[in-house]
């Protein structure tokens, strides 16, 4: 119970450093922060300043620490403000549209990396002397070191706008009605290739930790006992060696899982696809410093709490961890 | 001791692959201005050429002679040259050709020579930031894993904090905030976000280590601090120390190409980030441009692997179990 209390608190802590950060960042900025951003930013109407103004909490003469009060009040209702970009939309209405998209691309995503990587990772720990096994290694790990938001550009150039199987950005046709069982296939279609491209980074991550793990297993005295009493070999990969050593990327795979907000943002860039990187992307483009930060928090909420939730079962996982020894 | 490390490094295939691969990498930076064929914000090629050279016969104007002893004279020397100075254009958005063998971008720079340039910033940028982390963590790491107590505690509790707090948002938003001049602005975003994992990896190193025996004989004989630090806990922690030296290093490269390539960053320096930007914004991919945005990432994706092999290395050097059977 100490354990949880400690996790617990640490969430909050690291909840409340994140909004702080996002509370003073534009604070920073010498001088009025809305008028500096304005400059920035050619024919504002007034209302819009005044909505920067409401968004940063510097329409009142509150001192510092009242403004700080009131923006996390704000914050923990939901309230960022109004975007600037889509103005005079609430920034978590933009937000809404954003979030589907994201959390289906990337929810499915990390479920196939972290499946095909493992397995993968099994495979070439058990096969290490295998030509094939240390081609795929070394063919992940470089891809590994490439930009991912580099990796996708060359499957659109390759896909979409060589072979034209996929269309070259997007998240559906608008030839199609909303809701309609070809606008789901369209859906499909639209969500291949960002999914490939993230896949295919994630894929790498998960197998040369699988791979390690692995190998590590195997190497333990309880495996060349099973291998000594000729026990079948399958046996032995799967439940004697995979199965111990994919418990550290279960608790990988629990965290991986706050990454789905903000794991695929540049991917999401590269393909127009209208999540929260994309939503990002245009923020940053526009100026809307409300959008912008309201995203960041949203993401590092989702990373944080993914870890709480890792910790609590990594609680009930690890029976050292559960009697509190530390 | 820092010299037996690399010697094993060099003795490891793959190490001293990612050690050449890198080396010939940075050889391009140094001397990057020598090889570029043009300069790589120069949209033109200037040539001035002598055609007519007219030097015509030295004419006395006049002479004087006010006494006996005096000669005035006033001499013209008429040097006539022609010169015939052509400048060359070069074509916007051109394919591969002689002149340009990747083409040029939209403004008409060589990419090729760009291209070269921008090693420098990127190869810096990853190498500086590399090194400014892995400094400030081995001193917050040493810090904390030997004068513990409060000390520990707090230093602890913040990587623990920003450890968590996700990166590439993170500079993305601060990026947007301050203004961009120079690449220390960069390197600083960068640092910023990187810090928190060596730092925890190291501390825990030092722990470790503290607490090993030679340490704890040397700490019992009366050893100063200065020389148990230096002489016994660093020189074993050059391994974990070096990989993530290179572990940073790499994700600032592409990180840093992340963050330009958004238009976050200074779009005005050459790098290879900045070319991937203005190839993007300029529709590179839907002209069929692939001489524009391919050869960047791949410098990028050569460059990473460089660190990655390296780090295998080390990996096998410190981890026996790793070593092919």
């Amino acid at each position: 119970m100490k354990y949880f209390a400690r996790k617990f608190a640490m969430l909050l802590f690291t909840l409340l450093v994140s909004m702080t950060i996002n509370f003073f960042l534009p604070r920073l900025i010498p001088g009025d922060p809305a008028q500096a951003l304005i400059g920035r930013m050619e024919g504002v109407e007034p209302e819009k300043l005044e909505s920067i103004r409401a968004a940063f909490g510097l329409d009142t003469q509150d001192p510092l620490i009242v403004q700080y009060g009131k923006y996390l009040v704000n914050t923990v209702r939901g309230d960022f403000g109004i975007s600037l970009s889509r103005f005079p939309m609430p920034v978590s209405s933009v937000i809404a549209i954003a979030l589907p998209w994201t959390i289906g691309l990337m929810g499915l995503c990390t479920i196939f990396g972290f499946v095909i990587g493992s397995t993968l990772g099994i495979w070439a720990a058990w096969r290490r002397q295998h030509k094939l096994a240390s081609f795929t290694v070394g063919f992940f790990t470089f891809i590994r070191s490439f930009p991912y938001f580099w990796l996708g550009l060359c499957l659109i150039y390759v896909f979409a706008f060589k072979l034209r199987i996929f269309p070259l950005g997007g998240a559906y046709s608008i030839d199609e009605v909303r809701g309609s069982s070809n606008w789901w296939l369209s859906v499909l279609k639209y969500g291949a290739l960002p999914a490939f491209t993230i896949t295919l980074s994630s894929v790498g991550e998960w197998m040369l930790m699988m791979r390690n793990n692995m190998i590590n297993v195997l190497a333990e005295d309880y495996i060349t006992l099973a291998m000594a009493k000729g026990l079948p070999m399958r046996r032995i990969k799967y439940m004697y060696a995979a199965r111990n050593a994919v418990l550290p990327s279960v608790t990988g795979f629990a965290m991986q899982f706050g990454f789905i907000v903000g794991g695929g943002l540049i991917t999401e860039m590269v393909f127009a696809y209208p999540g929260m990187g994309y939503m990002l992307y245009q923020a940053v483009n526009a100026k809307d410093y409300p959008l912008m930060q309201a995203i960041f928090l949203i993401i590092a909420a989702s990373v944080l709490v993914a870890n709480f939730i890792a910790d609590i079962v990594i609680m009930f996982l690890d029976p050292r961890v559960r009697d509190g020894s530390k | 001791m820092i010299k037996d490390f690399f010697k094993t490094l060099v003795a490891n295939r793959k190490s001293l692959a990612g050690l050449i691969i890198l080396a010939v990498l940075v050889l391009m930076a140094v001397f990057a201005p020598l090889i570029v064929p043009y300069p790589p914000k120069s949209d033109r090629s200037e040539k001035s050429v002598l055609i007519e050279e007219n030097r015509g016969d030295p004419e006395t104007l006049s002479v004087d002679t006010p006494s006996e002893d005096i000669e005035k004279s006033i001499y013209t020397i008429t040097t006539t040259q022609k010169w015939e100075k052509t400048i060359e254009y070069f074509p916007l958005r051109a394919k591969p050709s002689r002149e340009h063998p990747l083409g040029t971008n939209h403004a008409g720079n060589d990419l090729l020579s760009q291209l070269i340039m921008g090693s420098r910033i990127s190869i810096f940028v990853g190498l500086a930031t590399g090194l400014f982390v892995i400094v400030v963590s081995l001193t917050l790491a040493l810090l904390a894993g030997y004068l513990g107590g409060v000390v520990d505690d707090v230093i602890n509790f913040f990587t623990n904090v920003f450890l968590v707090i996700p990166g590439l948002p993170l500079m993305i938003v601060i990026g947007t905030y301050i203004p961009m001049r120079g690449i220390l602005p960069i390197i600083v975003i960068l640092a910023l976000t990187s810090w928190p994992y060596p730092t925890r990896l190291l501390r825990s190193q030092v722990l470790t280590l503290k607490n090993r025996d030679f340490v704890v004989a040397s700490r019992v004989m009366g050893e100063r601090t200065s020389f148990i630090i230096f002489r016994e806990i660093l020189p074993n922690m050059i391994s974990i120390v070096m990989s993530q030296f290179f572990f940073v290093s790499l994700s600032a490269i592409l990180s840093e190409a992340t963050l330009e390539f958004i238009g976050v960053g200074n779009i005005t320096v050459v790098s290879w980030g900045t070319i991937l930007y203005w190839a993007q914004a300029n529709g590179a991919i839907l002209r069929g441009a692939w001489w524009w945005f391919l050869p960047p990432g791949l410098l990028i994706a050569l460059t990473g692997t460089a660190f990655v092999l390296i780090n295998f290395g080390i990996d096998e050097i410190s981890n026996p179990r790793l070593r092919k059977r």
